[in-house]
């Protein structure tokens, strides 16, 4: 029992005690030394002290690891039974089960609460009505699974007196646990897929027609163009793009010219949104969690999102509780260095606020611009002309 | 089907010319063309790899955890990518990157099926080798060189790879948008490119191995699920691989000889690009065409040994063994047409995802057969916890957790706010990467011996298995909430935004969490290396199992069997038989040796044995009366 003296020995403690004590002080002490330098070095004393550590526990475990042994062997050779591995393991199934279900019920009463409001939008409702069926059958079974997993273990662990229960198949319960779940999934899948048809459908409801909003990504910035008073947005050409264009407005089309540009994405409430998405260098993802709004702004391939914010930022404000709550869109595709800050922050106010805003906001085509496209334009009449030109000949 | 199996090993003795030539270091551990030599240095390959990984996951967990502070110790060890002691954003893309595409392809899918499909499909089959062991030594080959290929990237100027393991072009096919989509990338698709045919090679030659080399008696329902699972993902591969290749080298075209396949209407850096009328969603299309079934490839070898070991340990047959197979059958055929799920959002037609949504949740279906036969396994078993055993019930645990999310994700309309979120992060590393790890784990305690002839330790196994299965619940369990507050995955930090200040702490307890879990696998670690030198050196059949690798002897000889190949002559699973003596009986013994157990059941396609077998039961019961 030599190893069980050191173990208890009372010297190897305060040892440990002292080294952890000094280790700590040391630390300290480089810490606010360092604090004091211009540029830090490598604390090595810092790294090695953890190696330390870790080596002491990796001695520790050798340690108990051998006393187990020792105990083993001399308990077998007074003839008892020994550690008995099997039912240790089958017990801490059990307890892992326990604690597991009560660290998952902790960590959804203190992060389950922590995550995003109820929808802000129409179709989010519904959204968040499929989400909580999906919880609360996924959940159930989640839950049940696990129990009889762990409680199996537990009962039916390894007995010298007893052989296994020889069951090679039962028809009948397969198809009963094939069926159950096909039935609740296909129940699951029609009521998805009518959601989502509901929220992709793009038909444009009469009489009630969108509030059309252009979005371009760009590393690593978002722009935004809405339309002027004519409610139509110009077309845009990529070829176009240049520093004082940088969305590639083609101003053939006359639509563009009155155009507006702006900072923030303001938005009316309970008035339907179209958001037309485009990308200028590489994959881009409009997301508006509080909307329930994703969609990815893909180069060359212009994509929309329709949908109807149903509370003021105000509202929202008052209904979190937290007076300095914002809704912002951010970028959800891995777009390269600066991805983890492409943000903006989007602001829902009441209609009369919103045609305040739009009319304070500039037109896309500054001055600048229009004396750089009278060139272009004159250039451009030029090529007309010389294509008529070509005809006439 | 049993057709196939017919052999005649009668022949057996013209092996002899293998005992008598001597082999070399090179041609016994190099370049070797045993199937368990093989076997081993992919385990080891994919081993190594792991640990890269598993490094490169705690260094960006740091800068996650702390992305305030300074750590001097990794300019010190990452030199330019880590200046003034942070890490650089676009190098912390490159570690996520190269997390993924290490755990998923080389440890996951090389690591696994490589290692377990060369071990076990001779073993387990009747065969000497595999069928073309010289493609067998050059599928590893090609492995390594890719490995080698992808570490490589990290000496370069520009650092790996970093446009997310999924390499989306434009991003990865334009060096303009950044560092990671330079010459890292080109070693990347060059790597893949590799592996890709490494992969190829290997699942050619299961298939044809399983299909031709099945020894006398193994008719298709006598294998093993392992068998099972691995002919299966081999065929899966064989079939998806390709298109991969075909994604990889339109891409390659794209990015260095001007073709538009993927790009069109860019303007990058203020340039205005050539490119017209690509799409990207064509790559995309591409590349999930084998995305999807390959988390199918690494799962389905983790399921197949967790089945055996499970059933192996709770002393019971696998419960359902018929519809374990065309559970996995129905999983391989579903598994191509489901990729679209990967895709709800990106563009795609809003129909199509609508199909999508529904083929994916039909997926869901023979997965829940699987976990409720698993469970019926253990149902009045008689349990083991060996490491193994323990491994296999955490990837069950780990299946049922990570797969329960999977039915969010799959549905198209809640996907919409999940996509790229944490929640997924959480879901795959639960559903593919911790339940197919432990899988993994599971076989290596399993069949250690039957690789290197000595026991691993279980107490260190014991250790390993607790310290990982919970540290891997701490890390991802939180990260589902994390996913529904909308925190997307790839930031670099969180400090941009007020709304995630919330999740700091939490990010913190996940960092502490996967640090205790990567420290855990030293004791994994030193455990194998310890075993394959030290070990107690292991008996024929330690566990008491009835599959063929286990009347091969301990020395693991150079064609298996040292005469000839046994012949089987019943399935798999007859643990626990009633009336038997013990309580296994091994695939080899004739049904004419266990009078006391055998059941009708056993002559199904046997009516002469049945008229045997109902004589034999008569005359023990007039026997009885007359006593």
């Amino acid at each position: 029992m030599a190893f069980k003296q050191i173990i208890d020995s009372k010297k190897l403690t305060a040892l440990f005690a002292v080294l952890m004590l000094a280790g700590s002080n040391t630390l300290m002490a480089q810490a606010t030394a360092a604090a004091q330098a211009e540029k830090p070095g490598v604390n090595w004393l810092s790294v090695g002290f953890y190696v330390l550590l870790f080596f002491i526990a990796c001695i520790s475990i050798a340690i108990i690891g051998k006393v187990l042994k020792v105990y083993d062997l001399s308990q077998q050779i007074q003839g008892k039974k020994g550690i008995q591995w099997n039912n240790i393991m089958a017990i801490l199934c059990l307890v892992f089960l326990v604690g597991g279900l009560a660290g998952a019920y902790w960590d959804f009463t203190e992060h389950g609460t922590k995550t995003l409001p109820a929808a802000a939008s129409e179709h989010g409702v519904k959204i968040d009505a499929m989400f909580l069926t999906t919880s609360i059958i996924t959940m159930f079974v989640a839950v049940v699974t696990q129990i009889l997993l762990f409680t199996f273990l537990f009962k039916y662990k390894h007995s010298d007196k007893r052989r296994a229960y020889f069951l090679p198949h039962n028809n009948t319960i397969e198809k009963v646990w094939t069926i159950i779940p096909a039935v609740v999934l296909t129940v699951l899948v029609i009521f998805g897929f009518f959601t989502w048809q509901e929220v992709e459908n793009s038909a444009e409801v009469q009489g009630k027609p969108a509030i059309n909003i252009d979005i371009t990504g760009k590393q690593f910035a978002w722009d935004l163009r809405y339309a002027g008073a004519d409610g139509k947005l110009g077309k845009k050409n990529f070829k176009l793009v240049v520093g004082s264009n940088k969305m590639g407005l083609d101003f053939q089309d006359k639509n563009g010219l009155d155009d507006i540009t702006a900072d923030t994405l303001v938005l009316p409430v309970n008035k339907t949104i179209r958001l037309n998405i485009f990308a200028l260098d590489v994959i881009h993802s409009v997301y508006m969690p509080h909307f329930r709004v994703q969609q990815n702004a893909v180069p060359g391939l212009p994509t929309f999102f329709k949908f109807t914010p149903t509370y003021t930022t105000e509202e929202m404000r008052a209904k979190t509780e937290n007076p300095a709550f914002e809704y912002t869109l951010y970028c959800n595709k891995i777009c390269g260095a600066s991805h983890y800050n492409m943000q903006k922050v989007v602001r829902v106010v009441t209609e009369g606020e919103y045609n305040q805003w739009i009319a304070k906001q500039k037109l896309y085509l500054t001055p600048a611009l229009r004396t750089e496209l009278k060139l272009a334009a004159a250039d451009q009449n030029q090529g007309i002309t010389q294509q008529q030109l070509a005809l006439n000949n | 089907m049993s057709t196939l199996s017919v052999h005649d090993h009668g022949v057996a003795h013209h092996e002899d010319g293998h005992e008598h030539h001597h082999d070399t270091f090179l041609t016994k551990y190099v370049f070797s063309q045993d199937h368990k030599m093989i076997a081993k240095q992919f385990l080891i390959t994919g081993i190594t790899m792991a640990v890269i990984a598993m490094i490169l996951s705690i260094l960006f967990r740091i800068q996650l955890a702390y992305p305030d502070q300074a750590f001097p110790l990794m300019e010190t060890l990452l030199g330019r990518f880590a200046p003034e002691g942070r890490l650089d954003p676009e190098f912390y893309l490159s570690l996520v990157t190269i997390h993924g595409t290490i755990m998923v392809f080389f440890v996951l899918t090389a690591g696994l099926s490589g290692t377990f499909s060369n071990l076990l499909i001779p073993l387990q089959i009747g065969a000497r080798d595999m069928a073309s062991p010289f493609l067998n030594m050059l599928s590893y080959w090609f492995f390594l060189t890719a490995c080698v290929i992808m570490l490589s990237s990290f000496f370069i100027q520009k650092g790996p790879a970093g446009p997310g393991w999924t390499i989306y072009p434009p991003l990865s096919a334009l060096p303009q948008a950044m560092k990671g989509s330079g010459l890292g990338m080109t070693l990347w698709l060059i790597s893949m490119t590799l592996f890709v045919a490494s992969s190829l090679m290997g699942g050619i030659n299961y298939v044809s191995t399983v299909l031709n080399m099945r020894t006398k008696g193994m008719d298709l329902w006598k294998m093993p699920l392992t068998i099972w699972a691995f002919f299966l993902t081999a065929i899966l591969g064989v079939l998806s691989f390709p298109v991969l290749v075909a994604g990889v080298v339109l891409l390659i075209f794209d990015r260095s000889f001007g073709t538009s396949f993927y790009l069109s209407d860019i303007v990058v850096a203020g340039q205005v690009m050539p490119f017209e009328g690509g799409s990207p969603i064509l790559f995309q299309h591409l590349f999930w065409f084998l995305g999807h079934p390959e988390v199918y490839i690494v799962i389905m070898p983790a399921m197949g040994i967790s089945s055996e070991v499970m059933s192996v340990n709770a002393r019971k047959p696998i419960f359902g063994y018929h519809a374990m197979v065309y559970s996995l059958i129905g999983i391989t055929v579903l598994s191509f047409i489901v990729w679209g799920h990967h895709m709800f959002i990106t563009g795609m037609n809003p129909f199509l995802g609508g199909v999508f949504m529904i083929t994916t949740l039909i997926i869901a279906v023979p997965s829940a057969v699987k976990t409720f036969n698993w469970l019926a396994t253990l149902w009045r078993g008689n349990i083991r916890f060996t490491p193994a055993m323990l491994f296999a019930i955490g990837m069950v645990s780990f299946f049922i957790s990570g797969g329960i999310t999977g039915i969010f994700l799959g549905n198209a309309a809640l996907d919409i706010n999940l996509h790229d979120t944490y929640f997924v992060v959480a879901h795959f590393h639960l559903v593919m990467g911790s339940a197919a790890i432990f899988g993994m784990l599971a076989g290596v305690y399993h069949w250690f011996p039957k690789m290197f002839g000595r026991m691993m330790d279980e107490k260190l196994g014991y250790l390993h298995f607790w310290l990982t299965f919970i540290g891997a619940y701490l890390v991802f369990f939180p990260m589902h909430f994390m996913g529904l507050d909308g925190v997307p995955r790839r930031y670099y930090a969180m400090t941009e935004f007020p709304a995630f200040n919330q999740w700091m702490s939490v990010n913190l307890f996940i960092t502490w969490a996967a640090i205790m879990s990567a420290v855990a696998q030293v004791a994994f670690l030193f455990n194998f290396v310890h075993s394959i030198f030290w070990g107690k050196e292991a008996t024929q059949n330690p566990w008491e199992s009835n599959t063929l690798e286990w009347t091969t002897p301990v020395e693991r000889l150079h064609g298996n069997w040292p005469g000839e190949i046994p012949s089987v002559y019943r399935w798999p699973y007859d643990y626990s038989k009633p009336g038997a003596e013990e309580d296994y009986i091994l695939q080899t013994t004739p049904l004419s040796q266990t009078m006391s157990s055998n059941l009708p059941h056993d002559f199904e396609d046997n009516p002469a044995g049945l008229e045997a077998h109902t004589k034999w039961v008569n005359a023990q019961k007039t026997n009885e009366e007359v006593k």
